[in-house]
């Protein structure tokens, strides 16, 4: 076990093996990207039951929950790549913590505009100041911070530190992003999903959110291979196996 | 399907605004989200396939 992971780690590390490996990747999380938004749209808009609260407004929750869980988790993987970096100095790893950046503030965008879109007709008001709104604009903030650092620095490498700093001290606000619909008084809904209880959510309402989680995090694998591929082609654009891509 | 008709599908109960605003700028932040990369692999590609090109003739040249 603990000699796969120093493989895999190694082969990671490979700028090379990751961009030919994930050649026959895109193809189908492509496709499987597709097909889920597909599937989860089409029973999460048509065939739900609307909510007996809410009406159908409530049908946003198929792309403010995905989108809103995504932003969070990519940020996580933004800190853990950037640690990886400043304790092994792996490339790649600093790479990937450079292309979930925007990615994930584009979720998170996302996660807030929805979430406005939907706080009108439920709340009657586009925003309040409460701890769920107000930390999940932080997190967009903080991507923003993390964005400005990698760019900013003199050198690529004091950029990437800098950036990977910040991401994780930033890790402070995630935490506080799950419990704040608990520990205060808030305008926001508590969780749709736990994974440590039963959903009370009615199976039809249910499976296309699940549908739509699953197939955010496909997407965003997509996203972030075909980001790392254009960083790979771009810092490895001397190197021998670049050049024969290049010529053909 | 919980509705009768696609008028009322688009309707979605006085809803319609939110639910089809919501949908359509995420779709805005999605498609940007793919096309960016495929745009920067193309120029990628091209900018450096160039750059190789001159520097063989340079190699050549001298």
């Amino acid at each position: 076990m603990w000699q796969w992971l120093k493989q895999l780690y190694h082969r990671l590390g490979s700028p090379k093996w990751f961009y030919e490996i994930t050649e026959k990747w895109i193809p189908w999380l492509a496709v499987l990207s597709a097909l889920g938004c597909v599937a989860g749209l089409v029973l999460g808009l048509a065939y739900a039951p609307a909510d007996y609260l809410q009406g159908n407004s409530f049908r946003i929750i198929y792309i403010h929950v995905p989108a809103a869980i995504l932003a969070q988790s990519a940020f996580m993987m933004m800190a853990v790549a950037g640690a990886v970096y400043l304790i092994w100095k792996m490339k790649m790893a600093a790479w990937v913590a450079k292309v979930v950046a925007p990615i994930g503030a584009s979720f998170c965008l996302i996660a807030l505009f929805t979430g406005a879109i939907w706080g009108k007709p439920t709340w009657g008001t586009w925003w309040v100041w409460d701890a769920r709104l107000t930390s999940m604009l932080l997190l967009l903030f903080l991507y923003f911070g993390v964005i400005a650092l990698q760019q900013a620095m003199d050198s690529e490498e004091s950029g990437y530190k800098a950036g990977a700093i910040l991401a994780l001290v930033g890790l402070v606000n995630i935490p506080i992003i799950k419990y704040s619909v608990e520990w205060w008084n808030t305008l926001h809904q508590p969780a749709t999903l736990k994974l440590t209880e039963k959903p009370s959510m009615h199976p039809d309402m249910l499976i296309p959110l699940l549908i739509m989680i699953v197939t955010t995090y496909l997407f965003f694998a997509l996203l972030v291979i075909l980001r790392t591929r254009n960083e790979i082609l771009w810092h490895e654009r001397k190197r021998q196996w670049v050049k024969e891509i290049l010529e053909n | 399907m919980e509705f009768n008709s696609f008028a009322e599908f688009l309707a979605m109960g006085n809803h319609g605004f939110y639910v089809w605003l919501s949908y359509g700028l995420s779709a805005v932040v999605i498609a940007w989200n793919v096309v960016q990369p495929v745009l920067r692999r193309r120029r990628l590609i091209k900018e450096q396939a160039q750059r190789l090109r001159r520097e063989k003739k340079h190699a050549s040249q001298a």
